[in-house]
């Protein structure tokens, strides 16, 4: 059996010759189209912040992304440089190219007002959550519905299962500024809540920003 | 008493008021049944796996656990497991991880021998319920055992399973939708033969000391969100 590994890899793409920069507040949700072969990188830039991120193939908006089809096509729980991210038909998504924290959480989902009552008191229901972000950015679109809401990825979270079977919430794998790179394998719709959960360290307590770039495909000439 | 006898590569949909039992027993070695768990009356409500795992610090299922819905809800509570160990985090096998293990079977050549794959399986089952393929979501894998290693490599481990039984208790009417295809990281190259058989009975109440209730504060609070949603709705129907 190997031991737990992070592996960091960079990227040598510049910031200044982005052709989309945004900053995602904590707490809001971001949504937008990829073209095939764009690079879309999401920085986490204060450290420690959970990026709750759902795919879809936006030639086919039923078609999301599956948690549980790229762990087990990978044959591996975890996240990280090389990963195919696909959708349920099997479809490539995206591929993460570049990562400079080593790990990310596929398994851990969205938080949600309802799944808050479980884990935590009946009195936070009223706290923002992932989930209603989800919800507000999907009903923006008229392809989408609440059935369209399925496992989503967590960048920069760390959620370590154990060979016995244990499911925890760690912390501390991230770090300021530390990003993670993927490029589109087909038109992929992102959905992003940047996760305002308050009641767990998966944000360290201090929800922050996240900023996303993207660039032009290598060897394209168009622009957004 | 109700049962039903699912051969190896078959399927099964229906749906189950609040309050049975449904009891899985596998004839066989290798089992796995391949298992979605919708709300009857709304199925965009559904088992959510990440909201079940978290909630019970757990990877895997046995008994005292429950099926939580996205909904923050108990679906189904699993009352009693001799197996041991159900797995959460492999899915489903596809035509083509199933073309490439075990080789291309067609209908036509094998007839009913050929062999069925998750996805085909559980879409057929869902679209007869009005679901398509964008209502597919993680499933869980009775009988089957994956083991994450610390570094997060997925290893499917036999464990015995013929003879083996686990038991369901419904909290809510539900849509069951069951495929009884391989695990997809079960490396044996012979197609899986154990039949499955589900049973269905009605349950006990759910008392005070209920293992399913008291296994965890987190169990407790879903089962009262349970309970309030189906009190604002008693006499609705």
């Amino acid at each position: 059996m190997s031991t737990s590994t992070f592996v960091a890899t960079t990227s040598t793409r510049e910031p200044a010759t982005a052709i989309y920069d945004h900053i995602i507040p904590a707490g809001d949700g971001w949504i937008h189209d990829l073209a095939a072969g764009q690079v879309l990188r999401i920085v986490d830039l204060e450290g420690n912040q959970a990026v709750d991120t759902l795919f879809y193939a936006t030639e086919d908006p039923g078609d999301h992304y599956s948690a549980i089809q790229t762990i087990t096509g990978q044959q591996n729980l975890y996240l990280t440089t090389g990963s195919v991210l696909v959708a349920e038909s099997g479809r490539e998504l995206l591929q993460i190219t570049a990562d400079t924290c080593g790990r990310h959480d596929t398994i851990g989902g969205a938080c949600s007002a309802q799944s808050n009552t479980v884990r935590y008191s009946h009195d936070t229901l009223p706290m923002h959550n992932c989930r209603d972000t989800f919800m507000l950015m999907l009903s923006s679109r008229p392809e989408f519905s609440k059935r369209d809401l399925a496992p989503n990825v967590n960048f920069f979270m760390n959620v370590p299962v154990t060979p016995e079977g244990k499911l925890t919430f760690a912390d501390g794998v991230s770090g300021p500024g530390r990003y993670v790179e993927l490029v589109a394998l087909a038109p992929v719709t992102v959905l992003i809540s940047n996760c305002p959960q308050l009641n767990n360290p998966c944000n360290a307590y201090n929800p922050t920003p996240a900023q996303v770039l993207i660039w032009e495909a290598e060897g394209s000439d168009s622009h957004v | 008493m109700t049962s039903i006898r699912i051969q190896a590569g078959g399927k099964w949909s229906g749906y189950i008021s609040r309050g049975k039992n449904i009891r899985m027993t596998a004839a066989g070695d290798r089992a796995n049944l391949t298992t979605l768990l919708f709300q009857a009356s709304d199925p965009s409500e559904r088992y959510n796996m990440p909201d079940s795992l978290k909630a019970q610090h757990t990877a895997y299922l046995t008994s005292g656990h429950v099926l939580m819905s996205d909904q923050g809800r108990v679906l189904a509570s699993i009352i009693d497991d001799t197996t041991g160990w159900h797995d959460t985090l492999s899915g489903y096998t596809t035509r083509r991880s199933t073309d490439r293990k075990y080789g291309v079977t067609t209908y036509q050549q094998e007839r009913n021998d050929w062999y069925r794959s998750g996805y085909e399986n559980l879409v057929v089952e869902m679209y007869r319920h009005r679901l398509t393929p964008r209502d597919l979501c993680t499933p869980v894998n009775f009988f089957s055992k994956v083991v994450c290693e610390l570094d997060g490599t997925m290893r499917y481990e036999s464990q015995p399973t013929a003879g083996t039984s686990i038991t369901l208790r419904t909290e809510m009417e539900l849509l069951l939708v069951v495929s009884n295809t391989p695990n997809p990281l079960d490396p044996e190259g012979r197609y899986p033969d154990s039949v499955i058989e589900l049973t269905f009975s009605d349950a006990e109440p759910v008392k005070e000391d209920d293992r399913c209730l008291v296994h965890c504060e987190e169990n407790r609070r879903a089962f009262e969100n349970t309970w309030q949603a189906q009190s604002l709705l008693k006499g609705a129907y």
